[in-house]
């Protein structure tokens, strides 16, 4: 089993006629991602590698039973992309395009939670369910199948924890990159609970950072309804208040709210182990199987 | 971004909220002419973005031309959190009897914008936000709808603001917003707002920070971001479309993706070292990107060992490599010890093409920051 994608999912790739998208695509189809059609306005009609392009999201939904998207439509025009895959209607909508405004954001934001489709981003690496699909830029090889789900907050973090854990045996149900922007569709919380009820996941690794109370939730969280063992990172530890670190999302505000501490206090009072290194957060995941 | 005081205050001006008469000045001299001209008692404030300017003694008032002359002196020139200050706003003081905060910030966990007053204006307010959460009233605003009239008013009744100027503050705070909403704020406050014996309100201090991911369509604002002040580093970072920050240790830090150079920054620290900065490449790593980030690092004095930390997932390894040969063969003497690793696609073709006579090579993300921290310290 896994959470929000598997070898089912039939993905439409929005912006595929574009560099990045085009060449995900096929990264994401040699991974034996089921991508079904591509969406992009004037475009109708045409093919990207064979894949079939539509001019709306719902028509490729339609035409070609798509449930999931995958976006990589420049910020300037990703909030209305957004709007528009969250409208089709699908379950599961990735943005990977990093840069989005914050107050588009906010408006696509309220728009997910008016309606059951999972928003996962937007600046994320994508969600990977091992030997099934992946779902934007994450590099499949090196994962491996196995029953730790992995959430986090950044993209090479994410691979380097997923490589200690493959290279140690320590195969993944699904990785979700969450994004580094201060709004995201889904936040820990949201990712938590999927890998709760998923009963092949018997570990999770949370690899959180500095800035906003996401990570403190996320503890409430595990304290109070997970029986899954979760084991956690935390970046940003002698990050400065007040600067953003590379995120939009990474920065401790001057009154030093979404600090390093307050997180991995947090996290540790919910009997969730917080490693220092990488290396020691996979340690505890030994100790967890 | 974040605009100087002078500027948000230029800003909130031409939105019809009342701010004190002041002149912005570079030199001694003037000033003094611009305290002449405002009237006493004036406020000589330094125009570095930076909290805190006053603690910090970057604000003096003054009650003739000499005491300008003399504040002037002393603030014009001195550094305020690492910032040169180069230019005073000289400002007519404020005699008011009551202090508000108003200001408009995003909500990130609620994902929508929300309006804040408070009748304790004048101190620091994250402190009172901390000690004291009652004390400042949240008014979360649809961004769909946008901000009602009844919602400011709500805000400002609840905070307990005085009835005899509630309507103007309401009004201020609606402004606040529209501006928040038209310039792609993500922070906008005014602390304090002043209120005089006669029940006028007056912006006595501005913040204004702008979304840098909105600033393609915010071309006036864009282009007074270029009027930049402070660290010539940053700037020169920014220039090459970097992510960078300039920190206080010794070890110079270029890695890919936030969250990896956040996590080799805490390595450092955590193996006893001080990290000099944070540097993300970002995507890809072309010689010249390569060269481009060294010499960043480089440049900063304090530096006495680089750690060059990358994880390629799409970005290949042997590219990477040959990219960190071809920039450190154009150094004649490279300044520092480089110490690099490689992970993630080609990362083993990558470790074999390094030129170890220019670097060192290590397997670990532990192993490089531990080897690299001893280089800082001394040690071979």
């Amino acid at each position: 089993m896994s959470i929000l994608v598997d070898a089912d999912s039939r993905v439409v790739v929005q912006g595929i006629t574009g560099g990045e998208g085009k060449f995900h695509t096929r990264q994401m189809t040699e991974y034996g991602t089921n991508v079904v059609a591509g969406a992009v306005p004037g475009r109708g009609g045409q093919e990207v590698d064979g894949t079939p392009v539509y001019d709306t999201v719902a028509g490729a939904a339609r035409a070609e039973d798509a449930d999931t998207s995958v976006v990589f439509v420049p910020p300037a025009f990703a909030a209305d992309a957004l709007l528009e895959a969250l409208d089709a209607p699908l379950d599961l909508v990735v943005a990977i395009t990093e840069g989005i405004p914050q107050q588009d954001m906010a408006t696509v934001y309220r728009k997910a939670s008016e309606t059951d489709t999972h928003l996962v981003g937007p600046n994320c690496p994508g969600v990977i369910t091992p030997d099934e699909a992946k779902l934007g830029i994450l590099p499949g090889d090196i994962f491996a199948d196995g029953d730790v789900g992995l959430v986090s907050r950044s993209g090479t973090l994410t691979y380097q924890v997923v490589d200690s854990l493959t290279s140690r045996g320590l195969g993944q149900t699904t990785a979700v990159g969450i994004g580094g922007d201060p709004i995201i569709g889904t936040d820990f919380v949201d990712a938590l609970e999927l890998f709760e009820a998923d009963p092949d996941t018997r570990a999770v690794v949370m690899c959180g950072e500095i800035g906003g109370e996401d990570e403190e939730e996320a503890a409430r969280y595990i304290g109070e309804r997970m029986d899954t063992p979760v084991a956690g990172f935390i970046a940003g530890r002698t990050a400065p208040p007040g600067k953003r670190m590379g995120h939009a999302g990474a920065i401790v505000s001057g009154s030093g709210t979404g600090t390093a501490e307050s997180k991995i206090a947090a996290l540790e009072e919910a009997s969730a182990p917080v490693g220092d290194t990488p290396e020691e957060v996979v340690d505890r995941v030994e100790d967890f199987l | 971004m974040k605009l100087h005081e002078h500027q948000a205050k230029e800003v909130f001006a031409d939105a019809g909220i009342p701010v004190p008469e002041s002149r912005l000045v570079a030199t001694v001299e003037e000033a003094a002419e611009a305290a002449e001209a405002v009237g006493y008692p004036a406020a000589v404030k330094a125009q570095v973005r930076v909290g805190g300017r006053g603690k910090a003694g970057g604000i003096e008032l003054v009650d003739d031309a000499d005491e300008a002359r003399a504040a002037a002196e002393e603030i014009l020139g001195m550094e305020l959190k690492g910032l040169r200050v180069d230019e005073v706003l000289v400002e007519a003081a404020v005699d008011f009897v009551d202090e508000l905060y108003v200001g408009v910030t995003m909500d990130r966990g609620a994902g929508e914008p929300v309006a804040m007053v408070s009748t304790r204006g004048g101190v620091d307010i994250e402190a009172v936000a901390a000690e004291e959460p009652d004390a400042i009233v949240r008014e979360g605003v649809d961004p769909v709808f946008g901000m009602q009239p009844y919602e400011a008013r709500k805000a400002v009744y609840e905070a307990g603001v005085d009835r005899a100027v509630a309507g103007d503050v309401a009004s201020v705070v609606r402004t606040l917003y529209g501006l928040w909403d038209d310039d792609d704020a993500t922070e906008i406050e005014v602390n304090p707002l002043m209120v005089t014996a006669d029940d006028e309100v007056v912006a006595a201090d501005a913040v204004m920070n702008v979304d840098d991911d909105a600033l393609f369509r915010q071309p006036e604002l864009a282009e007074s971001a270029e009027a930049t002040d402070g660290d010539n580093l940053e700037a020169k970072a920014d220039e090459y479309g970097f992510d960078y920050v300039r920190l206080d240790g010794d070890v110079g830090i270029v890695g890919n993706g936030a969250g990896l150079v956040m996590t080799t920054l805490d390595l450092v620290d955590y193996y006893g070292g001080a990290p000099a900065n944070f540097l993300d490449i970002g995507g890809g790593a072309k010689a010249e990107r390569v060269a481009n980030a060294l010499e960043v690092v480089f440049a900063d004095d304090s530096v006495e060992a680089v750690v060059f930390n990358i994880f390629g997932g799409i970005t290949r390894g042997d590219e990477v490599a040959r990219g960190i040969n071809e920039a450190l063969t154009q150094f004649d003497e490279i300044p520092t010890p480089v110490v690099v690793r490689l992970a993630g696609t080609n990362a083993e073709e990558g470790m074999e093409i390094l030129n170890t006579d220019l670097v060192t090579v290590e397997a670990t993300l532990e192993s490089a920051v531990q080897r690299a921290v001893d280089y800082a310290e001394g040690e071979t």
